[in-house]
Formats: structure tokens, sequence, C-alpha cells
């Protein structure tokens, strides 16, 4: 049974194929059904695998497949293959899940948009990379993987390239992406030096004979690979910049699965790091320190996708705390009930816009509960799943990591804690912003403002990408009369299901008894031996549970004092949070605008004057060598005969003085 | 009593002396070309009495390479000659200088 695992990615691969060839054949919605049947397909197969593997002991849960010889030199052999552990199987299984669903949303939300059967293109194929990425039995593969996502969140972020914005959005992503790939390929150079070997298990195996500074190394190289993938500190800016993409990409790809693409990786190489405390630790802070910054600026962002990019950067670096830690089964449990709820919120968000006719901007909503009450119903549940309300599955997943975080460092955990306030306030400011209070946007149409900036125009976090009104663009149908109503059942039913999945995520991983922990028994094959294990007594973990419950409800009640029938309150809003702490626009004037200087002067000085400089010196030599040489041809026979007459004279004293001596 | 090769040699050297002098100095073509001619004999001169110092036929055979390579450089010679004067009459040498640079 578990030797069908080969098909799990090649049922999006040959989706992929199938619409690169007749993609335009099959056209809208059939493209968009076919491109969902191949990733539903996917998600069965891993299904059946999942479930031979759970019939399996869990000391012979892993099992490595290898198809071919991808290629071999010297000491190197690298086979092109897979690792099937109750790791990537998770892993799979949610990013196969949650993409169906989300391919099911497209179909109604691209209905309008010409580019329909190439949007499904892409989003197949990036399944296939990410099921890669995941199943990987090596770092080549895995790399393999990771670049594939990459250029498929490339795409993705420029679908509509027509816009400026998207298209230096997909820029941007790229090179960030680009300087945390330099770590990875780094990081896998160093790996086979030390141990000859980019299998898993082969390279976990040899650690032994390892020095600490090359793990260390090691390490940090790929957690710099994960911080550029993963959008955590200093790499993190592009995530912003990539909701120019059509809303369920960035629920796909910027939120659910290819951004905790870094996460899985910290998890996999957990020997690695067990043995590399410090580098551990390195991660711990960042993520801590990200999940602080990413929360304080999205309480300030006034564009829904905006705010749910930095809640996801947050989020991502709870789960890098957690992996830092050591805590490796709560940054999964953290990534799974994240990818319900925070794919959730994201196709809530795009639900709205899809019935805003593409308005993006807080302010300009308001009152649509009434008019969306399964929009509204599913982001309540997703708003309560994020801020960590019990019994959501959010409470559990975030108590895990701030529990094990105590243990580990009560400083970087009331750095968690006071993140966990923020996050249920930010997505509760959010959720009254658009659904409660006023329906602004009648008084905006009325009063004929287009675009409906009411009250406080966005403030773009970034320099450049986001300065473009994000309401700009695709598919915008009659203008005036605006009627918000639900989206089609395609739209609805995946909003339904990841509800119920982001209510009773914490199902999977309830500490209440040994036997309920059903994620940390199954993990346990392949962290079990490297996790962070601090022994809390029953009484302060209900104290801590309790503690995180409450940190909930403040937020939630800050929320809906503060943004109850008001949408307008500078004071919490400063635009230092605006503008998201200037980091971006520092990264502009110091890297970005450092290095277009440089570029011009290379341009106008290296180029012209060195490079050109030295190709025309060198024709000037010849062309002024050869004025001169030209005199020496007078035309004349005797000039000539003379010269033949020395040249004569010459080898004949050669020849002479040669035979005398 | 037969001349020795010094004699020989010395007078092939005069000749070739003779002829590269002219080849330089004088203007008219054909005069140029007779000079030409006076050089290549007057190294026939000393294939010929090397050949016979050293008793090597070698030095004959060479003369008779030379003698037919002039013949044909003679034919090609004139015919540009003629083909020249039938264009400017009475053209010297220097007056031929299409080639400067």
């Amino acid at each position: 049974m578990l030797h069908v695992a080969f098909l799990i990615p090649l049922f999006p691969l040959a989706g992929y194929g199938i619409l690169t060839l007749a993609g335009r054949r099959l056209g809208n919605p059939l493209a968009g059904w076919l491109a969902t049947a191949m990733v539903g397909a996917s998600f069965v197969v891993t299904l059946v695998v999942f479930a031979g593997l759970f019939g399996r002991a869990p000391a012979h849960r892993s099992f490595q497949q290898t198809w071919w010889t991808w290629f071999s030199v010297d000491r190197l052999h690298v086979t092109a293959g897979i690792l099937v552990d109750p790791l990537s199987m998770t892993m799979a299984l949610f990013v196969t899940g949650v993409s169906t669903l989300i391919h099911l949303y497209s179909i109604g939300y691209m209905e309008h948009d010409p580019q329909f059967p190439k949007f499904f293109l892409y989003l197949n194929l990036f399944v296939a990379a990410m099921l890669l990425l995941v199943l990987g039995g090596n770092l080549l593969m895995t790399f393999l993987g990771w670049e594939g996502v990459g250029v498929c969140s490339y795409f993705l972020i420029s679908f509509w390239f027509d816009r400026p914005s998207a298209a230096s959005a997909g820029k941007k992503a790229m090179i960030f992406n680009r300087i945390g790939d330099a770590g990875f390929l780094v990081a896998m150079f160093l790996v086979f030096e030390r141990t000859g070997s980019l299998q898993y298990t082969t390279v976990f195996s040899r650690l032994g004979h390892v020095g600490t500074p090359s793990l260390t190394a090691s390490a940090l190289l790929l957690f710099l690979g994960a911080a550029g993938k993963s959008a955590q500190l200093p790499l993190y800016p592009w995530l912003a910049d990539a909701m120019e993409g059509p809303t369920p990409v960035s629920a796909l790809i910027h939120a659910a699965t290819m951004v905790t693409a870094g996460v899985y990786l910290m998890c996999r190489i957990n020997p690695i790091l067990f043995r590399a405390p410090d580098a551990a630790h390195t991660i711990a802070i960042i993520g801590g320190i990200t999940a602080f910054l990413g929360a304080t600026i999205a309480c300030a962002q006034t564009d829904i996708k905006k705010i749910l990019a930095y809640s996801t950067i947050s989020q991502l670096g709870y789960m890098f705390l957690a992996a830092g830690v050591g805590a490796y089964v709560a940054a999964i449990f953290l990534m799974l009930t994240h990818a319900f709820y925070k794919a959730l919120l994201f196709l809530g968000a795009g639900s709205v816009i899809h019935a805003m006719n593409d308005e993006q901007n807080t302010k300009a909503m308001g009152g649509l509960r009434a008019l969306m009450p399964i929009t509204a119903g599913t982001f309540l549940v997703a708003w309560l799943s994020i801020g960590g309300v019990p019994p959501f599955s959010g409470f559990w997943s975030k108590g895990d990591v701030l529990l094990n975080t105590y243990g580990y460092s009560p400083v970087l955990y009331a750095l968690g804690a006071l993140t966990a306030v923020l996050t249920a306030y930010y997505i509760g400011r959010c959720y009254m912003l658009v659904f409660t209070g006023n329906a602004r946007w009648a008084e905006a149409r009325a009063s004929g403002d287009g675009h409906g900036h009411v009250v406080g125009g966005p403030v773009p976090a970034g320099e450049d990408a986001a300065s473009v009104s994000p309401t700009a663009g695709h598919g915008e149908r009659e203008h005036g009369a605006l009627h918000p109503h639900e989206p089609s059942w395609v739209m609805t039913l995946p909003l339904l299901v990841l509800g119920v999945a982001s209510a009773l995520g914490g199902l999977i991983n309830l500490p209440f008894h040994p036997t309920l922990v059903f994620l940390e028994r199954w993990l346990d094959p392949v962290v079990g031996k490297t996790l962070f294990n601090h022994h809390f007594s029953a009484a302060s973990e209900i104290g801590f549970a309790c503690i995180d419950g409450v940190l909930a409800v403040v937020g939630v009640a800050l929320a809906v004092t503060l943004w109850r029938a008001v949408a307008d309150r500078p004071a919490v809003e400063p635009t230092f949070l605006q503008r998201a702490w200037y980091i971006d626009f520092g990264y502009d004037r110091l890297l970005a605008r450092t290095s277009t200087r440089f570029a011009a002067f290379t341009s106008a000085v290296v180029e012209r004057k060195v490079i050109d400089g030295a190709v025309n010196g060198v024709a000037a030599a010849f062309r002024r060598g050869g004025g001169v040489l030209r005199r020496v041809q007078t035309g004349y026979v005797r000039n000539y005969a003379l010269g033949v007459m020395l040249g004569l004279v010459v080898l004949l004293a050669y020849v002479v003085s040669r035979s005398v001596s | 009593m037969s001349v020795p090769g010094d004699f020989y040699l010395t007078l092939s050297a005069v000749l070739f002396t003779i002829g590269a002098i002219g080849l330089l100095v004088r203007r008219n073509v054909l005069v140029m070309f007779m000079c030409v001619e006076l050089m290549l004999n007057a190294a026939n001169l000393a294939f010929v009495t090397f050949a016979r110092e050293l008793d090597d036929v070698g030095g004959q055979t060479a003369v008779f390479f030379v003698l037919v390579v002039a013949a044909a450089e003679v034919v090609v010679g004139l015919g540009i000659i003629v083909a020249i004067f039938r264009r400017r009459v009475g053209a010297t040498a220097d007056d031929i200088h299409v080639l400067k640079g």
C-alpha cells in the first residue's frame, strides 16, 4: 500500500502537464475542475499511504522510495526518491487537503479572469513542487521542491503582471528568496563535505563525527534559507508585497503551505539542531522577535490582506520560536492549525474582496455581517482560533508553543504572551472593521468616491510595490451600485470545511492525557529523541492554559471595545507601525538605493571608461600604429627592391658570421 | 690549365652587384628587368662553379631549374611591361605606384 507514494506528487504534476498542453482548450471552468481533481486524487493517495503507515509499528514508520539515480559524481551519489515518515506524511496530508479546498475556491474566485487555465496550471505545479519539498528523501530533492515553489510563488504573485506593483512584488519575493537560497546551497555543500551524503537518514546517522561548529554553521545557513522562504527577520518584507497576487494564492502559498516550508525544514533537521544548541537558540530568538514585530505591524494596517500577511509573518515567528526551543511537535501542531485558520481568513478576505468589487481597504467596508453571514461566521471562527480563545484550535497549539517556551526561556515567553494578546486584537480589529459597524462602502459610493477611501487612506508598508492602490486591476465589473452577497457554493464550501477544521483542529493533540496527544505520538519516531522536554506539574499546565485563555480574551475584548462602530482611531494606528517600523523603507534606502547608485557608477564609469575604454584603446592603438606603418608602403619598386636587398645582406651576414664562428 | 674557382666566384659577385645596383638606381623598367636577369645569371654562375669545385652535379641541376623559372618569369614580366607600355607610353618604374599606402 505504501509503494503508491510516488503518485502523491505525480498527480499534480500530471495536471500541470495536461493544463500546459490543453489548458486553453479545456477552458473555464473545466481546467479548474481538472486541477482540483488532480490535487484531490493526490489527497486520496496521501490518505492511503498515511493509513498504510499508521498500520505499521511506530519504529517501522519510515521508508525510502528510490526512483532512480539522479546523478553520481565521485563520492556524490544523489538519488531521486522520497522519504515517507510521519513528519513528511503529516505535511503531505495537510498540503494536499488545504490545496484541494483552495483549488475548489479558486474556481469561483477566478471565474472572470481571462487567464483562468494558466492560474490552475501554476497552482498544480506549485502543489507538485511543494509535495516534492516535503517528501524529498535528501536535501537536494527538498531543494528542488524549494526552488519549484519559489518560482511558482513568483509566477503567482506576478499573475496580474500588467500591474507594475504586482510585477515588482514578484521580483522582490524572488530576490529575498535568492538570498535565503544561497544559504541553503552553502549548507548543502557543508553537510556533504562533512558527512559525505545528502540523504537525510545517512546524514543524521553520521552526525556523531561532525564537530559542533560545522553543525552550528549548517543549521544557521539552513535557517537563512528558511528565513527567506518563511519570511522571518531579516528577510520578511517580501511577504507583505506578495499580497499583490490573487487572494487564493495568498491563502495557499503565502499563508498555509509554502511559507511553512522553512518550519518543516527546521523540524526535518532536528538532529542537527539538537547538536547545535547555539543555532537553535538564535532561531528561537529570531522567531520570537519576528512574531512580536509582525503582530505590532498588523495592528495598524488598513489593507485587509496586509493585516493577514503580517499576521502570517507573526505566526511563522511562533513556529520558529517553537522549533528553536526544540518543541517540534508544537511547531508542527501550530503549523497545521495555522494552515486551517489562516487559509480560512484569507479565503474569507477573498470572499469579501470579491463581494466588494476588489476593494481591499478595511476602512471602506463595514456592516457586511448581515449580507454575508457564512463568510462572517467562518471569519469569526478563524478569529477566535488564531486569537487562542478556548476551545478553538489556536488555543491548544499556541498554548503548546508558549508552555514549551516558558520552560526554555521566560523572556521569550513574555514576548510570546504579549504577541498572543496582539494577535487576538489585530484580527479582531480586522473583523470589526469589515463585518460590523456602518456600511461605509455605501456612503463612499454615494459620495461618488469610486474607490471608497473614506477614512484614512491606506498607508503603504513598502516604498514601491505597495504604493499603488490595491483597487486597481483585475476584473473590475460594473461600478456604481454595489450589492455585496455570498459567493457561490464552490467558495463557501471550502470556508465551511476550513471553519470546522479551525474550530476542531485542537483535537489532534489534546494535552489532557498521554493517549490524547495523537500528533506527539505520531511524530515521535522522527523527533522523539530530540524533543525539548520540560516537565511541568499538572497544576502549572492548567495555570498556563488559563493565562493563555485570559490573554486571548483580553485581546478580543480590546478589539471589540475599541473598534465597535468606530472606524478611525489614529492613536492606536501610529504611522510608525503603518510603515512597518520603517524596516522596508530602510532596506530601500540602505540597500536598494545604494546598489542602484553603485550600478549607475559601474554603468557610467566602469562600463564606459574602463571596459569600453580598453576596447576602444586597442582599436585606437592599432589605427595609430597603422597610420605610422602606412608610410612604409611607398609604391616605388626600388624601395621594395632595396628592402629585399637589405634583407639579403642581413641573411648573408648571419650565415657568414655563423660559419666563421 | 684551368681557371681557378675564385675567379668565377668573383665574376659572379661582380655581376650580381652590377645587377643589384642597376635594379636600384635605374628607372627604365626594361633595364631593371635586364638587371634582374643579370643577378639570376650571376647566381647561376656561382652554382656551376660550386658544382665543378665540389664535384657535385646538384649545382648544375639547380641551374636548370633557375633557367626554366627565369624563362617563365621573362614571359610574365615582359607581358606585364608590354601591357603597361600600351597604356602609358614612356612610363618609368616610379610612375607606377598605385600600391602607395
